[in-house]
């Protein structure tokens, strides 16, 4: 059984899984993205059965990923989860596709076309990157005023991808939304992120949102499940929020962080990713 | 003593697990398991720091957050 994991740092996560992984007797062997050196073209053999990927970095994390399911090796999360997970526009069209509650989402190319989609939505509404994390650049915009003015600034940003312009319905959320973990068939803990003065509309706890014990109910579960089902089976966090008509899916994480929900939910999220690891290394 | 590594900002201070921070020249205690290429943060400063190397305690500037970065 050999085991690998993928990193970019030694982030809190990452050393909680390295403690899991040295209680359940097993060796993590290490590949560090920035070390790494991929033979493309030779023809390499199968070094690992089973490589849970944590890099933070979306672009190598997808080279690594493509390569070593290449290899045969079994990715945690795999290729193609990473690349619906990683963009929103994929997610948002899976989970819509999937009937899966998500708010409507709308994608422009070009501010006009943004503008157009404004109407649509009505205000306030949530513009995104298509590609990012962490809140970096969700916006909320109260008015055609502000989109304007958003997407002036976009427009002089020199990533091509900063110029698809995301537009989603704005939720009118209880201060809070929710962040659930599930690891293979379960959802193993959930937490409420909660936003502050600090984090203001945004909840991330990355970001000064606190986290609370939020149960895992029925409904929770379900639609957990059914939300992780447009990707293949892994490790996921999926964000929800509480709308009026129930819980609605806006993302889905393939390299879920957990540091800050292990002490309101109790629950040991990286002995239990690590079990799962385990289990498909032994199938 | 601090001992200034040059442009990549390392900092050491001792045997004794201690490390400067290279920002705010505090003094960092590194946990006994603290592995090279681990993230922490300075409790005085709060600047993101790299550790590179435990024995002796280097820290450095932790890698500048990428745009692609995320979970």
């Amino acid at each position: 059984m050999r085991i690998g994991i993928c990193y970019t740092l030694i982030s809190a996560e990452n050393k909680m899984l390295f403690d899991a992984a040295k209680k359940g007797g097993v060796g993590l062997q290490r590949v560090v993205d920035s070390e790494s050196l991929l033979p493309i073209t030779q023809k390499e053999s199968k070094e690992l059965d089973v490589l849970l990927q944590r890099s933070v970095s979306f672009s190598r994390s997808l080279c690594l990923t493509y390569y070593f399911e290449r290899l045969g090796t079994d990715v945690i999360n795999s290729y193609k989860a990473a690349k619906v997970c990683g963009d929103k526009m994929l997610s948002s069209f899976e989970l819509g596709a999937s009937g899966v509650p998500t708010p409507k989402t709308f994608v422009a190319f070009t501010p006009e076309s943004a503008r157009l989609a404004g109407k649509r939505l009505g205000f306030p509404l949530v513009m995104k990157p298509v590609m990012g994390s962490w809140a970096r650049m969700v916006h909320k915009i109260n008015d055609e005023d502000a989109l304007d003015a958003a997407l002036e600034s976009r427009e002089e940003m020199g990533n091509p991808w900063q110029k698809i312009y995301y537009l989603q319905e704005h939720i009118d959320k209880p201060g809070r939304d929710i962040r659930a973990f599930v690891v293979g068939e379960e959802v193993v803990a959930a937490i409420y992120r909660n936003s502050t003065e600090k984090s203001g509309w945004i909840t991330n706890t990355g970001r000064g949102g606190t986290a609370s014990k939020c149960e895992v109910t029925p409904e929770l579960r379900e639609i957990c499940l059914k939300a992780v089902k447009i990707v293949d089976e892994g490790i996921y966090g999926v964000d929800l929020m509480e709308s009026g008509n129930g819980l609605v899916v806006h993302e889905i994480n393939h390299t879920t962080e957990f540091r800050n929900s292990i002490a309101p939910t109790g629950v040991d999220i990286a002995g239990k990713m690590i079990g799962y690891v385990i289990a498909r290394a032994k199938k | 003593m601090s001992d200034a590594q040059g442009p990549s900002q390392v900092r050491r201070i001792d045997g004794m697990g201690n490390a400067e921070c290279p920002e705010c020249a505090g003094i960092l205690s590194l946990a006994p398991n603290t592995e090279a290429g681990e993230i922490m943060s300075c409790p005085d400063c709060g600047a993101r720091l790299e550790v590179r190397s435990v024995n002796p305690p280097q820290l450095a500037a932790a890698p500048k957050v990428e745009e692609d970065w995320g979970e």
